[in-house]
């Protein structure tokens, strides 16, 4: 298993470089000048230019390259082009709210989702089947920010339960932590909740069509039991790989939920270093992201082994 | 104990914890608004950025300042004098002025910072082109010498907008302006700015500085005593306009510096929520001079022709309560407004723009506009645009982008058949604060290689502007020297104005009052409950 864990760390490295080359050439290939917006707008062409010199922005772009490198490889991710503080920094301070939004999510949508798809398979073609894929269908196609202004309207200007935007550390108090935590929770947990009812549900289904579940009942094993003591285990396998994937719908749902509740994370951090062409922040947060992907996955792949013990590393 | 008994003795324990946990309110008072945009940079001599100046006007102070009459009044100056032939300014600055580090504010301070804020600023360059010295005579006073009389002087040192002149502590004014100052923001103004609480991108927060040594005169717009009467002031920052909104009625925030305008119906409706006129803005459109037909005067000429002031007014603000139409390329209401000139703008007529073009001699080429989408009041004029160009015939490319993009773009001068990322015309708008200051609004240069994107080139009317600002405002010479560079811009064309749409913040009534109406927020004199 320790040799199998070290062999997944170190087929990362490669994937890394390429991101870290990709992410390079794409934001300045792609059009935006960061010394023009730091000017401001009243600024002249010369002023833009001092700019671009002072953040040498003028340099070939190999040197800039090798520049970067060179700072990676010291485990600098540079500083912002706007603010001129360490990226490290930055991504520091905004990590707490986006990984409590995403355990949160992951969390509720766990807990809600797989009961539910279980009841969906178990009792396959009945109203209550029906019902959690309409379900399913609806939450997959409801838009984030369409349902985060919904639950705005209804849960804190309506009824006045909930605060409307903003995130309060756990730190500063829990309660105000959860209640600021709850709509966007719930606004980016419909959608992983719906995929993963689906994924719970077709996995099941398949499971109890087993000869071994026909065995079980045949000896005598009561509905309950076989559900919870043989079909369910075999069942996971797909299920926890779907949250491993869907993990990356997750870090695209966590831009658009933080922009609606006013959260200050990682994803309203890169989404605003994208339109003011802050290439650190840029680089360095998607170079955190791919590292946290590889590792869910990494994790996903090794839970695997708790499920089937027929899969050894 | 019972079981039921330490069971109930458990939740009474976890409860008080929670409770405990719940966050006591603060008892400072804290005024928390949503601004235009974030604080990322804390350098006002850096960058022209809009809230940069914003969070210079908390943090640092100014030797001069407007009142709301538009006239420069000494700020941190005490008194000054100017020597009869108009050559030599000593200024003496105020008793007890402070840097929030506790050091004193020294002339040899206010030497560095307006050498540094004017080595960008166009009308800072003005004075110190003219300017034979600048050096302190002790640490109260300071001179100026000029080698010819420059009437605009203290009003340049009065300046409102970007880059405002704002005093820094030495050994942050000696440092190139080319890259943000190295070190703590430290100034001399009515608020410190807390660094430690700072998340970019989230939230700035500035706190009063309890030394600070008002002005005794009233507050009148940015001059006077600056009286601080909150603890705290946050800048909060929320993306999405609708949450903002939301968050203002429930209470969550105080003030919102710029709602946009689809949400005002909805604010004016709401009894607790307040609304008064921040800014004034005069949209624009900026042809490419070096890009035929545009270095024709004609096309030029015929973009002014075919505009309806009315049109894009209402594309862009909707309600005619929201705006007001302007044939003053100086602002309307201002010390400066005059329509000299203006017939051409005052009376748009479709046909007579189609003749100019082609007296231009276009002949159906594409005519690129950038439109910026994520700015709705620009994307608004050039979808006008757009429109208006193709009824006169026109062949339009029109090409929508980010303002990032857009803004990458505007400096390349070649036409687009010379290079792809070329363009014809974009949009953009002036403050009205900018509108008032020709001498220092980059916009309207007509430097000609020298000038703002777009390259405006007249001439005459650099001429014009140059000998006004050598004559004294009021006077009948003046008032004749104004009307000559007015109607040179309106021959020349070097953008054509739209006329002026408000733009409006939002505050709660029941919390905040005495608020000085201005395009900056001012923090000081407001009162929260």
């Amino acid at each position: 298993m320790l040799v199998y864990v070290l062999r997944r760390i170190l087929a990362t490295l490669p994937v890394m470089g390429i991101v870290v080359v990709f992410v390079f050439l794409l934001v300045r290939i792609a059009p935006g000048d960061p010394a023009a917006i730091i000017a401001g707008d009243y600024a002249t062409p010369e002023n833009i230019q001092k700019i671009r010199v002072g953040l040498g922005l003028d340099k070939p772009i190999y040197e800039q390259f090798w520049i970067y490198l060179t700072s990676l490889a010291r485990g600098d991710l540079g500083r912002s082009l706007h603010s001129r503080l360490p990226v490290s920094q930055l991504i520091l301070q905004r990590v707490e709210p986006t990984a409590a939004l995403a355990l949160s999510t992951l969390s509720f949508a766990i807990l809600m989702a797989i009961p539910l798809g279980i009841l969906a398979a178990w009792k396959a073609g009945s109203l209550i089947d029906r019902a959690v894929m309409v379900f399913a269908v609806g939450g997959f196609s409801i838009p984030i920010f369409w349902l985060g202004f919904l639950l705005i309207y209804a849960f804190s200007i309506r009824l006045d339960l909930l605060p409307v935007q903003g995130y309060v550390s756990f730190r500063e108090g829990l309660l105000p932590f959860i209640r600021h935590l709850i709509l966007p929770t719930i606004a980016l947990g419909l959608v992983y909740m719906a995929l993963l009812a689906r994924i719970t549900r077709a996995s099941v289904l398949e499971v109890l069509q087993s000869d071994y579940i026909r065995t079980a009942y045949a000896k005598g094993v009561r509905p309950p039991g076989v559900l919870f003591a043989h079909a369910l285990k075999n069942a996971a396998v797909p299920v926890v790989t779907t949250i491993g994937v869907g993990f990356a719908l997750l870090i695209g749902g966590v831009v658009i939920t933080e922009s609606v509740f006013a959260l200050p994370g990682l994803g309203r951090l890169t989404v605003d270093a994208i339109l003011q062409r802050d290439y650190s922040i840029i680089q360095g947060v998607t170079l955190i992201f791919a590292l946290v992907y590889a590792l869910v996955n990494l994790v996903v792949d090794l839970s695997y082994t708790l499920f089937d013990p027929r899969i050894r590393y | 104990m019972s079981r039921r008994n330490r069971i109930a003795a458990t939740g009474c324990l976890l409860a008080g914890l929670l409770l405990a946990w719940s966050g006591q309110a603060p008892a400072e008072t804290t005024i928390r608004a949503v601004m235009t945009a974030e604080v990322k940079y804390l350098d006002p001599h850096w960058t022209t950025a809009d809230i940069t100046q914003q969070h210079g006007y908390m943090v640092f102070d100014t030797l001069f300042a407007l009142d709301e009459k538009g006239q420069p009044q000494p700020q941190m100056v005490d008194t000054y004098r100017l020597s009869a032939d108009k050559l030599t300014y000593t200024f003496t600055l105020r008793d007890g002025l402070k840097w929030h580090d506790g050091k004193p504010v020294r002339a040899v301070d206010c030497v560095a910072s307006i050498k540094r804020w004017a080595v960008k600023d166009a009308a800072g360059q003005k004075v110190m082109a003219r300017a034979a010295s600048l050096e302190a005579a002790n640490d109260k006073t300071f001179v100026l010498k000029l080698k010819e009389p420059y009437g605009l002087t203290i009003r340049a040192l009065a300046k409102e907008y970007s880059y405002v002149p704002f005093m820094l502590p030495e050994r942050l004014a000696v440092q190139d302006p080319s890259k943000p100052f190295e070190g703590d923001v430290i100034g001399s103004g009515p608020f410190m700015f807390a660094a430690k609480e700072w998340v970019p991108g989230a939230k700035t927060v500035y706190l009063k500085f309890k030394d600070y040594v008002p002005r005794k005169e009233p507050a009148s717009y940015y001059a006077g005593g600056k009286v601080v009467n909150v603890d705290r002031v946050e800048f909060v920052v929320i993306p999405d306009q609708s949450t903002a909104v939301a968050a203002l009625e429930k209470g969550e925030v105080d003030y919102l510096q710029r709602p946009q305008v689809d949400q005002w119906p909805l604010l004016r409706k709401d009894p607790n929520v307040g609304m008064y006129r921040g800014d004034i803005y005069q949209m624009q459109i900026h042809p490419n001079h070096l890009a035929p037909p545009f270095d024709n005067v004609k096309a030029r000429q015929a973009l002014m022709v075919m505009a309806n002031q009315e049109e894009y007014l209402r594309a862009i603000a909707g309600d005619p309560q929201n705006w007001r139409t302007c044939y003053s390329y100086l602002g309307c209401g201002g010390w400066l407004e005059t329509d000299a000139g203006a017939e051409l703008l005052k009376k748009p007529d479709l046909e007579r723009a189609k003749q100019l073009f082609a007296e231009a001699g276009y002949k159906g080429e594409k005519i690129v506009v950038m439109a910026p989408s994520d700015f709705a009041t620009i994307n608004a004029a050039s979808l006008t645009t757009a429109a208006l160009l193709r009824k006169i015939g026109v062949n339009v490319d029109l090409q929508t982008m980010d303002w990032g993009t857009l803004v990458s773009r505007r400096p390349i001068k070649d036409p687009p058949s010379k290079n792809p990322a070329g363009w014809h015309i974009f949009h953009t708008t002036s403050g009205y604060a900018a509108l008032k200051d020709p001498w220092g609004h980059a916009n309207i240069s007509t430097a000609c290689d020298k000038a703002w994107f777009g390259w405006a080139c007249s001439p005459r009317a650099t001429k014009d502007l140059e000998e006004l600002g050598n004559l004294t405002p009021g006077t009948d010479a003046f008032k004749k020297g104004l009307a000559e560079y007015h109607t040179a811009l309106m021959e020349d064309v070097p953008y054509v104005p739209l006329g002026e749409f408000f733009a409006y913040a939002a505050y709660r009534k029941d919390r905040l009052s005495n608020i000085i109406e201005a395009p900056y927020t001012l923090f000081w004199g407001m009162v929260k409950k």
